[in-house]
């Protein structure tokens, strides 16, 4: 067992303790908070996997974009003088058999299937050939994701503050 | 045994079952999602996982950077809209928002 095995061994644990966590914590800051952690451990697995700037995407858009959004969600629907944000729970055993269920057929789907791997190389970095793509072949689907957002953002600020 | 494809594999799945398990069975809005947040991290996992281990160039990675971009845009406008329901209502609970039932 290397180097590389034993953080990724890290990462994972990191990431699916605190998923499991984030799931059933009752209290919904908490949850938030765990899903921090998630999010970090699923970058940690992009930086093994050799995706240094989709890892670095993900940590400045997720942990610091999408969590803070949802912190504000979280304060912004609770009454601030309610100290304990709980938040309750429905259907847990039918949800849990339905769950292992789920998890176990796509696990059974994912290992059965001998998926034909290359040998790994040595991971490169990949920011400039990202650029490169997305100005030449993927230029049109760079544009639309520019316009999904705007329109995205211009949408949310007038649902947001619309008046009754 | 060393690390490979279904290592990561493994792990996505089972990232991806807790973001169902969130989205069946918690109540507020904003948990349900969290649950989306950790289904799209996972489907994320996978594209670069098989982007290293195929032969796919980096085509994966650029799907990737769209999922997190439109994961963005899914919660801003999730978010606005669930602060518009407890505007009118004063809840975020999912199932006592059922207003059309009567």
């Amino acid at each position: 067992m290397n180097v590389y095995d034993i953080i990724f061994y890290l990462f994972a644990a990191l990431t699916l303790v605190s998923a499991f966590f984030v799931v059933t914590n009752r209290n919904i800051v908490y949850s938030a908070f765990f899903l921090l952690f998630t999010f970090f451990g699923v970058a940690g697995i992009y930086v093994l996997l050799g995706a240094d700037f989709v890892a670095i995407v993900q940590l400045i858009v997720y942990v610091g974009g999408i969590l803070i959004l949802l912190l504000f969600g979280v304060m912004l629907t609770n009454k601030i003088t309610n100290v304990e944000i709980k938040t309750g729970t429905i259907n847990i055993y039918p949800a849990v058999i339905g769950v292992g269920l789920l998890t176990g057929s796509l696990l059974s789907a994912l290992i059965q299937p001998q998926w034909r791997t290359l040998p790994v190389e040595a991971p490169m970095p990949t920011t400039s050939a990202l650029g490169t793509m997305l100005i030449h072949e993927y230029a049109l689907v760079f544009e639309l994701l520019g316009i999904i957002l705007l329109i995205a953002l211009i949408g949310a600020a007038s649902i947001a503050r619309r008046e009754k | 045994m060393e690390v490979g494809l279904n290592h990561f594999l493994v792990v996505s799945t089972f990232l991806f079952s807790m973001g169902i398990y969130a989205i069946v069975t918690r109540k507020n809005a904003i948990m349900v999602l969290m649950g989306v947040e950790l289904i799209l991290n996972s489907a994320n996992i996978n594209f670069i996982a098989f982007t290293r281990f195929g032969n796919f160039g980096l085509q994966g990675h650029l799907i990737a950077l769209f999922v997190i971009v439109l994961a963005a845009a899914e919660a801003a406008i999730a978010l606005a809209i669930v602060l518009n329901i407890y505007k009118t209502l004063s809840t975020v609970n999912i199932d006592e928002i059922d207003n059309l039932k009567d």
